[in-house]
């Protein structure tokens, strides 16, 4: 079994937002809700760096860990869900997520923050028919046999999302490639400095 | 030269700028191939181990920016984890230890020891211990805790248990009740404890003589009562518990329950621990509560359900506080008439 994953590539990330975008379309999330976010770091300076950010679907999720109602769950292919009839909107999982991902509509006294909502990986959730599922969690793209709209439309494919495996896979060629002597990084000296570059390249 | 028409000069111009262009532009690739360290220095820096390190702290820069509204998150979470730790493995154990270690404490003392029963028989006289106000705010903000406790236990470890005997219809529903109890009962709880302390505070001021009392540990070691006035010091202790401990759990309570104010993620994290480890210690103690003025001790409980105290008992168990008001006793026949007739001849004496 796979096991599902995003990687985002900071290298690569522009700041465009139009994986927010995507995710906010895709799954016609509730106003106010935004499933995912993109955090620039040095915003400005010349060491500016992005990151588009979301749920990661951890293996050992602290959300799962500190939920009183087991609302969030793992499927066996990794992905988090939740099941909105469960949720009582106690907040636990906002402090406990790394990410910043569970998102509630509402910040009411009494605790009245109505049912969390974070991102499904694009695969939908716990329901009935189609159309409730669609309603509650937005599109099950996984179950159609696609891909997480966000990384689907990233334009500079700084998101990568699918199976842990071949994301790494991805990733690690394009690291040695950022190093190489013919890459676009031609004579640039910090290739060597670079442990990880430097290893591939000398392995060819 | 003098000739040529402004026209003829004008024309000249722009074949001048492109040329200056052109040989900028050249000298500009020729530089750039000629020095990578040039090229390496203006590309984007890589993300490098220390950056990360920051990152994962949970610091943030003055130049980071999120593109979600109103957002104050910062990119990794690094509290999250430390709150995570604290509550399953020291907060969650923590509660079951107090809780299930009160009752089995109070099971062994009530089997060994077994209930405080009068030494003296009853005089059937009564003096007048709790008011009306007093004993109605008492039940009122014990049902409160009652319900809070439990609806607290239930939030806590309620899906090791229920979810599996029950199955998810109930359980979804067992569960929005108990946060809907616990959160809009609270405030109301805390409200009405604080008023209840405020209207016992002056019984409750630590004396010298609490401190003999702590020595006898209450009355257990050696045969006699320790000395005690309203007040003896292990109710003194309850009350300071709730005082100090019990105003903790109601103020961060608050804290978690009103979230509209826009308090930070970290600020409700630390709310949370300081509420369970105050809620569950407060849990523990008060079984012992219930306990002592139950089960545990012959004559207690009528205190607070009528109001009214033997003689006998106030002199075992509050010695000073009988010497001040051992003249105001009634007998019992004249309480039950007075209730039996409401127009009674006498009003009854408040005092407490």
């Amino acid at each position: 079994m796979a096991t599902m994953k995003f990687m985002c590539d900071a290298e690569r990330c522009i700041e465009c937002n139009g994986c927010v975008t995507a995710c906010k379309n895709a799954n016609e999330v509730e106003w106010g809700v935004q499933r995912r976010r993109v955090v620039t770091l040095n915003d400005g300076e010349p060491s500016e760096v992005s990151i588009s950010v979301a749920c990661m679907h951890c293996d050992d999720a602290p959300c799962i860990a500190v939920c009183p109602t087991e609302t969030l769950f793992q499927r066996d292919d990794g992905i988090v869900l939740h099941d909105k009839d469960l949720c009582i909107g106690c907040g636990y999982c906002l402090y406990a997520c790394p990410f910043g991902a569970p998102q509630f509509p509402k910040q009411n006294a009494f605790g009245e923050r109505g049912k969390m909502d974070k991102c499904t990986f694009c695969a939908g959730g716990p329901a009935e028919t189609k159309e409730e599922e669609y309603q509650k969690y937005g599109a099950n793209r996984i179950a159609e046999g696609k891909l997480p709209l966000c990384a689907e439309m990233c334009s500079t494919k700084a998101l990568l999302a699918g199976d842990a495996q071949e994301v790494a896979d991805i990733f690690r060629q394009r690291v040695v490639q950022r190093g190489h002597k013919d890459g676009g990084w031609s004579g640039n000296p910090r290739a060597d400095a670079d442990s990880l570059a430097y290893d591939a390249t000398q392995q060819g | 030269m003098s000739k040529s028409t402004p026209w003829q000069a004008l024309w000249r111009l722009p074949l001048l700028v492109l040329a200056l262009v052109a040989s900028l532009g050249l000298a500009q690739v020729a530089l750039a191939q000629a020095d990578p360290d040039r090229e390496a220095a203006t590309a984007v820096p890589a993300l490098d181990a220390d950056a990360w390190r920051q990152i994962k702290s949970g610091e943030t820069g003055p130049n980071y920016r999120d593109s979600r509204f109103d957002s104050d998150y910062n990119l990794i979470n690094a509290s999250g984890e430390t709150w995570r730790q604290l509550r399953e493995r020291w907060v969650s154990p923590f509660g079951v230890i107090a809780v299930v270690g009160m009752i089995v404490v109070i099971a062994l003392f009530y089997l060994v020891v077994g209930r405080k029963k009068l030494d003296e028989p009853r005089t059937g006289r009564k003096l007048l211990r709790w008011s009306l106000v007093v004993r109605s705010l008492h039940w009122t903000v014990a049902s409160l805790f009652i319900l809070l406790a439990l609806t607290g236990l239930n939030l806590a470890y309620g899906k090791a248990v229920f979810r599996p005997i029950f199955g998810d219809g109930f359980w979804a529903a067992m569960m929005s009740g108990t946060k809907l109890i616990h959160n809009y009962l609270g405030p109301l709880f805390g409200i009405l404890l604080v008023i209840l302390l405020l209207r016992l505070l002056a019984h409750n001021i630590p004396r010298k003589h609490d401190l003999d009392w702590f020595a006898k540990g209450g009355g257990l070691v050696g045969k006699e009562h320790p000395d005690a006035g309203f007040a003896n010091a292990g109710e003194k202790v309850w009350y300071w518990l709730l005082a100090t401990a019990g105003i903790a759990v109601i103020v961060s309570g608050l804290v978690l329950d009103f979230p509209n104010y826009g308090q930070a993620r970290d600020t409700m994290q630390w709310a949370n621990i300081i509420h369970a480890v105050g809620a569950f210690g407060l849990t523990a103690v008060a079984l012992g509560h219930i306990y002592i003025g139950t089960l545990g001790t012959e004559g207690s409980f009528e205190g607070m359900a009528t109001g009214y105290v033997d003689e006998t008992w106030a002199k075992e168990h509050h010695n000073l506080w009988y010497e001040e008001v051992k003249d105001q006793a009634i007998p019992e026949e004249q309480l039950t008439a007075g209730r039996a007739h409401p127009q009674g001849d006498e009003p009854a004496p408040r005092s407490g």
